[in-house]
C-alpha cells in the first residue's frame, strides 16, 4: 500500500535552502579558483578584492578591519565561520537544514554532508597558500559534488526533490551571474590589437574554466570567437548545466510539474518571474547587452533571481511560521 | 588459530557480582563460551581497532546526543562497547512476561485514579501521593482514552543482583528514551563484528518501528480509515533528537514541530506544501507541561495551542496520554507490588528493589538509622540526580544527604545498594568487569508488545554504578538467543 505524500512547508523550505547553501559553497570554490588565475603579479591585492566585490560583501569585509590584501580575502571566504558567505558558514548552515531534513533525506546524504561539514569546519590557514589552494578549491568541489551524486541517487523523487532542485537552480543561476561579473571587476589587459585580443580571451578562457564550461564552450563555439560569445554561452545556451537559461527553463518545468503532479496552487507569481527572466536573457542580442552595460544587467538578473526565490517562499515556505520573518527568503538571496 | 594472541580474558575478575558473559546459567547452549573464544580469537589489539571504527561510524552517521553545560552544546557518541551482552531464551521469557504484567498494572493504575478512584479509596496507597503528585493531572479525569492505554511506550529500568535475579528498579512511563541505540548498536555489531554473531540465532530487534506504527494507528480517533501520524519532536536542538529522527524514519512518518501543527475547531492540521492536512495521533516527545500554551506552561513555545482541546474532543490521539508522570513517580514505584497484586491478582514477575518510603515514618526511621548502608534517591529526578551511595559517600556528603532529607522527608525513598551485575567490558587497562542495568521496551496499543532484548547501559567508570548516558554510561548490543540459538553452530 502506498500513498501520495504531503511534504511539510517546512521540509520543503529545508530542502531548498540545503540546496542553495551546498551550490553556494561549490561556487565559492570556483570563484576563488578563477581569482586565483586571474591574480596579476604585484596587483594580487586587487584581483582578490574583487571577489568582494561581485559577492557584494564590502560592508560585511570593511567591518572586520581587514585590509583589503590577498589573504585577508581567502580568510574571509575559507575560513571565516562568522561571515555568511563563507564556504564554512555556508556548510554549517546547509548541515543544520540538513539535520531538520534527517527524517527525509537519505542516511548517505546525511553522513557525507556530515563528514563534508567537519572537513570545512577545519581548513587550515596553509592550505590558503600556493598550490594548496587549488587543491582546496577541488576538494570542495568534489565535496559538493559527491552530495550532488548521492542525492540524485538515493533522494526520493517526491515533491521534496523538486523544492531541492529549485534551491540549487536558483543558486547556480545567480552564482553564473556573479562568475561573469568578474570580468567587469577585473584589470583590463593593456596592449592593444591582436596582443589584446588573446589577453582578453586569456582571461575569459579562465572564466570558462571555473565554470567548468571551457571544453562545452569549444564545441559549440564558431572559428574566431569574441568574448561576446563567451557572454552568450553561460548566459543562454541551451544545453550548458550552468548555463543561466538552462537554470530557468529548468526552473519553469519544476514549476509546472509541482502543479500538474503534486496539485501545488500558488505558482503562478513564480511563473510570472520566470517569464519576465528569461524574457529579459533572451529578448534581445548580447551585444546590445555588452553595449548596455553588462555588469548593470547581471544585477538585474541577480535582483530578478531574489524575486523568484521570494515568491516561491510566499507560495510554499511561509505558511509554518505565519508570524513570518518570512523575510529568509528575501535576505539570504 | 591466533596461538600468539594471549587470551585477553585472562586478567577479568567478576568479583562477587553476576556476570553476564562468565557466571554459567543453564539454557543458553554455550553462546557465552562461544563469544568468549572468538573474542579471544580476535585478540585485544584488533578488538580495540574495530572498536574504534565502530565509534568513529557513530560520529559520521551522527548518531550523537547533544550535552548541555555551561551554555556549550556538544555533540557526543553513547559510547559503545563491543563486547555483546546475552540474556536466554528463558530469562527473556521472563522478563518479557514481568514487563507485559508491569505495563497492564501501570495502565489500569492509569485508569483507576482518573475515573473510580478504587486504589485510593481501598487504601492501598496514600490519596496524597496521586493526587498531591505534581504530575497528576486534573485534565484528565473522566477521559476516556481507547483500549485503556495510557502509557503506549514504556520503558523498565532492570537490574540483576548478585544471584542473577533481575530486579526493577524504575518505570519510565512519559517519554522513555533510547530505543533507537538498541537497533543501531545492532546495526554496527553486525556491521563491525559479523564474525562474533555468526552462525548464532538471535532475536531481531529491526521491528520496532512496524510494531510502534501499528499501535499508533490503533489508538487513532475512531472511524479514521488511513490515520496520519507523525512524531512531535522539540527540533534539533533536543538532546535526543537523532532518537526522533530515527523513530520518524522507523515508522515512515512526518517528524513535526509545534510550529508544524495548528488546531481549528479542535481538530489538529499540519502545514504542507499544499495546505493543511488532517494528523490523527501524535507520539510526541514533549513534556507534558509544553504540549500546549493554553492549558499548561503559557511561555512553551515547542506545543500546540488547543491542542489539548481537539484531544479531549477525541479528534487526536497523543502518545503516551498526558498524565502519566503519576505512575513512574519513585514514592509510587514503591507500591507497585500492591498494585500489581490490587488490579491483576497476581504475584508480580519481576520484583522492585526493597524501598523505604521516606515519607512513612518507619520507612524514614530506617533511612536515617541506616544511611551509610542505602541509596537515597529524590523522588523526582530523572537522570541519575541527586542520589546518595551511602556506602560510598564521604561522612560529608552523608551529612549533607541527611539534612536533605529531613529538610523534605516525603521527596525521598531509599533502597539497599543492589549488587548490580558486570559485563565484560573493553577498557584502558584490557576486559574488566562493569556494571550494567537494562531497559526493554515496550509498545502497547490494543496489546503489549516487547521489543526482545533492550537497552543495556553500562557503567564506564570501575566501580560506578551510575549508568546514565549524561554521566559517562555507555552502552552494549543486547543479544536475546532464540530457542535453538546454537543450531546453526551445530551444523558447522
Amino acid at each position: 500500500m502506498t500513498r501520495d505524500l504531503a511534504l511539510l512547508a517546512r521540509y520543503a523550505e529545508g530542502l531548498f535552502w540545503m540546496a542553495r547553501y551546498v551550490e553556494r559553497a561549490e561556487n565559492m570554490a570556483r570563484l576563488v579558483d578563477v581569482t586565483q588565475t586571474f591574480e596579476s603579479p604585484g596587483r594580487e591585492a586587487e584581483s582578490w578584492f574583487a571577489l568582494i566585490r561581485i559577492n557584494a560583501d564590502e560592508t560585511g569585509f570593511a567591518k572586520r578591519g581587514l585590509a583589503p590584501t590577498a589573504d585577508a580575502v581567502k580568510r574571509f571566504y575559507l575560513l571565516d565561520r562568522d561571515n555568511p558567505t563563507s564556504v564554512p558558514a555556508s556548510l554549517e548552515a546547509a548541515r543544520t537544514n540538513a539535520r531538520t531534513l534527517r527524517p527525509l533525506i537519505s542516511t548517505e546524504m546525511w553522513t557525507q554532508l556530515n563528514i563534508f561539514h567537519r572537513d570545512m569546519m577545519a581548513i587550515d590557514e596553509a592550505e590558503l597558500q600556493g598550490d594548496l589552494l587549488s587543491r582546496l578549491c577541488a576538494r570542495i568541489k568534489e565535496g559538493v559534488q559527491a552530495h550532488t551524486g548521492i542525492t540524485e541517487g538515493t533522494f526520493f523523487r517526491d515533491q521534496g526533490w523538486l523544492f531541492y532542485q529549485l534551491g540549487r537552480l536558483i543558486e547556480r543561476a545567480d552564482q553564473t551571474t556573479r562568475l561573469l561579473d568578474i570580468r567587469y571587476h577585473l584589470l583590463v589587459p593593456t596592449g592593444s590589437g591582436e596582443e589584446l585580443r588573446v589577453a582578453e580571451l586569456t582571461q575569459w578562457g579562465g572564466v570558462l574554466r571555473a565554470a567548468a564550461g571551457y571544453h562545452a564552450f569549444r564545441r559549440v563555439a564558431r572559428p574566431g570567437f569574441t568574448p561576446s560569445d563567451v557572454v552568450s554561452f553561460l548566459l543562454t545556451d541551451a544545453h550548458f548545466p550552468r548555463s543561466v537559461a538552462l537554470c530557468i527553463e529548468q526552473i519553469e518545468w519544476i514549476l509546472g510539474r509541482l502543479r500538474s503532479r503534486w496539485g501545488l496552487r500558488g505558482t503562478v507569481s513564480a511563473l510570472e518571474r520566470v517569464e519576465e527572466l528569461r524574457a529579459g536573457l533572451m529578448g534581445r542580442p548580447v551585444d546590445s547587452i555588452i553595449a548596455d552595460g553588462l555588469h548593470y544587467f547581471l544585477d538585474g538578473v541577480q535582483r530578478d533571481l531574489i524575486l523568484l526565490a521570494g515568491e516561491i517562499g510566499t507560495a510554499f515556505f511561509r505558511d509554518w511560521r505565519p508570524l513570518a520573518e518570512g523575510a529568509q527568503v528575501q535576505t539570504q538571496g | 588459530m591466533q596461538q600468539d594472541v594471549p587470551d585477553p580474558f585472562a586478567g577479568y575478575r567478576p568479583g562477587p557480582y553476576f556476570c553476564e558473559l562468565t557466571t554459567d546459567r543453564p539454557g543458553d547452549a554455550g553462546a557465552a563460551a562461544t563469544v568468549r573464544a572468538r573474542i579471544g580469537a580476535i585478540g585485544l589489539e584488533a578488538l580495540r581497532a574495530r572498536a574504534a571504527a565502530a565509534e568513529h561510524d557513530l560520529i559520521n552517521l551522527g548518531i550523537t546526543f547533544t550535552v548541555y553545560s555551561d551554555a556549550t552544546a556538544i555533540d557526543r557518541i553513547l559510547p559503545f562497547d563491543c563486547i555483546p551482552r546475552i540474556l536466554t531464551a528463558a530469562e527473556w521469557r521472563v522478563l518479557e512476561a514481568g514487563v507485559k504484567q508491569r505495563v497492564a498494572a501501570l495502565n489500569l493504575f492509569l485508569h483507576d485514579i482518573y475515573h473510580d478512584r478504587r486504589i485510593v479509596r481501598e487504601s492501598v496507597i496514600p490519596a496524597e501521593l496521586v493526587f498531591g503528585n505534581p504530575n497528576y493531572r486534573p485534565e484528565m479525569e473522566q477521559f476516556p482514552v481507547r483500549f485503556g492505554t495510557y502509557v503506549h511506550i514504556c520503558g523498565t529500568d532492570i537490574v540483576r543482583d548478585r544471584e542473577g535475579r533481575f530486579l526493577v528498579l524504575e518505570d519510565n512511563a512519559r517519554t522513555p528514551s533510547g530505543v533507537s541505540y538498541v537497533v543501531e548498536n545492532r546495526h554496527l555489531m553486525s556491521r563491525t563484528f559479523p564474525d562474533l554473531m555468526a552462525g548464532m540465532r538471535l532475536r531481531p530487534v529491526d521491528d520496532y518501528g512496524r510494531n510502534l506504527l501499528s499501535a499508533m494507528a490503533e489508538i487513532a480517533p475512531e472511524g479514521v480509515d488511513d490515520p496520519q501520524v507523525v512524531l512531535l519532536s522539540p527540533g534539533i536542538y533536543n538532546s535526543a533528537y537523532f532518537e526522533h529522527v530515527f523513530l520518524a524514519r522507523e515508522m515512515g512518518v512526518p517528524l513535526v514541530e509545534g510550529a508544524d501543527l495548528f488546531v481549528e475547531r479542535d481538530k489538529v492540521w499540519m502545514r504542507t506544501t499544499g495546505g493543511r492536512q488532517p494528523v490523527h495521533t501524535i507520539y510526541r516527545r514533549i513534556a507534558d507541561e509544553f504540549l500546549d500554551p493554553t492549558v499548561f506552561r503559557p511561555d512553551s513555545l515547542l506545543g500546540v495551542p488547543g491542542l489539548i482541546g481537539a484531544w479531549r474532543r477525541g479528534n487526536v490521539a497523543l502518545a503516551n496520554a498526558v498524565g502519566t508522570g503519576v505512575a513512574d513517580d519513585k514514592a509510587v514505584y514503591a507500591y507497585m507490588p500492591r498494585i500489581i497484586r490490587f488490579y491483576l491478582d497476581e504475584d508480580p514477575i519481576l520484583s522492585n528493589v526493597e524501598t523505604h518510603i521516606c515519607r512513612e515514618q518507619a520507612g524514614l526511621a530506617f533511612t536515617l538509622d541506616n544511611m551509610a548502608e542505602l541509596v537515597v534517591k529524590p523522588v523526582g529526578e530523572s537522570g541519575g540526580y541527586g542520589i546518595t551511595i551511602g556506602p560510598r559517600a564521604t561522612s560529608e556528603q552523608l551529612e549533607h544527604a541527611r539534612a536533605a532529607l529531613l529538610a523534605d522527608p516525603s521527596n525521598w525513598i531509599s533502597q539497599p545498594v543492589v549488587s548490580l551485575s558486570v559485563a565484560p567490558t573493553l577498557t584502558d587497562d584490557g576486559i574488566r568487569p562493569r556494571h550494567l542495568d537494562l531497559r526493554p521496551y515496550a509498545v502497547t496499543g490494543r496489546s503489549t508488545w516487547v521489543l526482545p532484548g533492550g537497552l543495556s547501559r553500562v557503567a564506564l567508570k570501575e566501580g560506578s554504578l551510575v549508568v546514565n548516558s549524561s554521566q559517562g554510561g555507555g552502552s552494549k548490543d543486547t543479544w536475546v538467543l532464540a530457542d535453538d540459538a546454537m543450531a546453526g553452530e551445530v551444523l558447522r
